[in-house]
């Protein structure tokens, strides 16, 4: 039992991976993740992402003292056919031999489960991903949206102790992805089933993951629910990464901070910082009446529908990103003062 | 729409010119040829009623067939194998495969002799063994080793090129779901290697019903279709007797490479 009072599903401890061409694709690495739990893991490309949950599954072996433990028991020996997870690749990886209730049914006949019963969870399976009609196509006869929902029904069939999804929806265009999204969510959390789901798309991550772990170069960034890892993110690289991140630098004395767009008030200023960072929903455009210490002039401004997005010089190395819902036109060149809310500055 | 079907026959013109060349016009010469001999079109009756005829018929398409199996099976194993794992000489090794395929039959001949002749190798070494001198140089088994070891190094490399197109998600996959090793070979590989083995079988089959060289060199004592048509044109000038043997052999290999097609779908052209 662990902290948060669920049991440990997956363990993962001391796990590298050096490959034989000398790619240290992983520092040794330890992660916990509580049974019922929707990990994502997230990060640039080449972060090791894809690595890490090889090693899970059991295609991969960790370097020398590396030790991957499902439910307590070490399986670092046991090859995936042994571990029972089940997995989801952004290239479907469907069988092209087989019709889409064959491609379902596949695990299930491997484990000698009788015909009849195949038959029952195959149809059951099929009904959940609203897939029934196509149980006789061939796989060449399915859209990529489709695919997917075949490759889902196909990993959960067998009732995997964790779900372990690679970038499922890459392949897919925007609008199908976002539905996906949806349908992956709810089917997570109705089966209850551990899953581990690796994403670079940051939107994706913030929506599936229980937790996610942000990864960098081989390494565990920060770990942390969505909001934490957006609201305080424990590195540079996981505010810049994630979310779109203000910057200025200056001095901070007597809790004002001074920089070349102006002052700004922090009551519960650190002792010390010459930068501060920032979300773009946590400045906005001053009232006329207000007073504002920040100045600066909008660089480009973008009509987003139900909001503008600006872009405003204020003397640093990049323009504030500055959200508006204000009914009003912006050009470039306008003069504009600002105001930060306090609650949302970071020091890093 | 007229101009789509202009251009149609433009472009089957080659095509259509090269196969009434080579192909229709012989082969209806052929044809007539074997019904103008003393027994008429009776000759086309006599390949399947004669018992020599239609045996040596049958032992062409068996040998033919033998080769085929062994050949893909050989090569299969070994063409995945090489083509997955690299190793110091992989590529002088897979380069050495190839020798065959510049060999004229007389060579592969005298080389199936070398070993399994009254000389050869596989005799001194069951004499030295067991006191009897195993000899099979000089029938079918000799003429089926000698196509086998002709067919296995361009079915090889139609198989490493093959394997290199496997997705190995799909060989992950299979293994996630639980299936053994074995079972990846039986549901995965081998359904991603059949169209390969559909088109290298199908040449296989082709050659070795066709190779007149390694027949020739081994023995006179076997029989199979080229040797017997050797003999009915050149020692009886039974012309006739020939034309319809060499139609019929023709025929039948193009039923067989039909089919195979026909069992392919149209995977075969995919595969190269
Ligand atoms: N088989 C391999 N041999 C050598 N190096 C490898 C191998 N597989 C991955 N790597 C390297 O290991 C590092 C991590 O790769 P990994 O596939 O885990 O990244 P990723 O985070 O999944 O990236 P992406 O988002 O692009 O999929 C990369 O530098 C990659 O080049
Ligand atoms: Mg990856």
């Amino acid at each position: 039992m662990t902290d948060s009072g669920k049991p440990l599903a997956i363990a993962l401890q001391g796990c590298a991976k050096t490959f034989p061409d000398g790619t240290k694709a992983l520092e040794p690495l330890d992660l916990a993740i509580h049974a019922g739990e929707t990990v994502v893991f997230l990060g640039p490309s080449g972060c090791g992402k894809t690595t890490t949950l090889r090693i899970i599954a059991g295609l991969e072996e960790p370097d020398a003292g590396g030790k991957v433990l499902f439910d307590g028991v070490d399986v670092t020996p046991l090859p995936i056919e042994q571990r029972n997870v089940g997995m989801v690749f952004q290239s479907y990886a469907l069988f092209p031999n087989m019709t889409v209730a064959g491609n379902v049914g596949y695990g299930l006949r491997i484990r000698r489960t009788p015909d009849a019963e195949i038959r029952a969870r195959v149809a059951e399976m099929l009904a959940m991903m609203q897939i029934t009609k196509l149980a006789d196509r061939r796989i060449d006869q399915l859209s990529g949206g489709q695919r997917q929902r075949v490759a889902l029904a196909r990993a959960i069939a067998v009732r995997p102790r964790a779900l372990l999804l690679d970038e499922p929806l890459t392949a897919l265009d925007a609008k199908l992805r976002d539905t996906l999204r949806l349908e992956i969510d709810s089917l997570l959390r109705s089966l209850g089933i551990t899953a581990i789901y690796v994403t670079h798309d940051q939107a994706e991550a913030m929506a599936l993951g229980d937790r996610i772990v942000v990864m960098e170069h081989g390494r565990v960034a920060q770990i942390g629910k969505p909001r934490e890892i957006y609201q305080r993110p424990a590195t540079r690289f996981v505010a810049e990464f994630i979310g779109t991140m203000n910057r200025l630098t200056g001095v901070l004395q007597g809790g004002v901070f001074t920089c070349k767009a102006g002052t700004l008030a922090w009551a519960e200023a650190p002792r010390q910082a010459t930068e501060i960072l920032f979300r773009p929903e946590d400045i906005r455009i001053a009232e006329s009446q207000e007073t504002a210490g920040l100045h600066g002039t909008v660089a480009a401004a973008f009509f987003l529908g139900d909001r503008t997005r600006l872009f405003v010089e204020v003397g640093e190395a990049r323009p504030l990103v500055v959200e508006s819902t204000a009914r009003r036109d912006f050009g470039h060149g306008d003069a504009v003062r600002l105001a930060i809310d306090p609650r949302g500055l970071l020091v890093l | 729409m007229r101009r789509d079907v202009r251009r149609l026959i433009l472009l089957l013109l080659p095509a259509g010119i090269f196969f009434a060349a080579f192909f229709l016009l012989p082969m209806a010469k052929l044809f007539a040829i074997g019904g103008s001999g003393k027994t008429g079109w009776a000759a086309y009756a006599a390949i399947l009623t004669d018992s020599s005829y239609f045996g040596s018929l049958l032992s062409t398409l068996g040998v033919a067939a033998a080769t085929t199996v062994a050949t893909l099976i050989i090569s299969g194993i070994s063409g995945v194998f090489l083509q997955r794992h690299k190793f110091p000489g992989n590529g002088a090794l897979v380069a050495m495969l190839t020798f065959p395929l510049a060999f004229p039959g007389v060579v592969i001949g005298f080389m199936v002799i070398m070993l399994a002749g009254r000389q050869g190798l596989i005799g001194q070494v069951t004499q030295a063994l067991t006191g009897d001198k195993l000899v099979f140089a000089y029938s079918l088994a000799g003429l089926f080793m000698g196509y086998v070891y002709f067919s296995i190094p361009r079915t090889i490399l139609t198989v490493m090129a093959a394997a290199e197109k496997l997705d190995p998600k799909l060989e992950e996959a299979a293994r996630s779901l639980g299936a053994s090793p074995w079972r990846v070979v039986l549901d995965v590989i081998i359904p991603g290697l059949k169209p390969a083995f559909i088109s290298a079988g199908a040449i296989c089959f082709a050659t070795a019903v066709g190779a007149f060289g390694t027949a020739f060199t081994l023995a006179a004592k076997i029989n199979v279709l080229p040797m017997v048509i050797y003999t009915q044109f050149t020692l009886s000038a039974n012309i006739a007797m020939a034309a319809a043997l060499s139609f019929v052999l023709g025929a039948v290999t193009w039923i067989v490479l039909a089919l195979a097609r026909t069992a392919a779908g149209s995977t075969v052209a995919a595969a190269g």
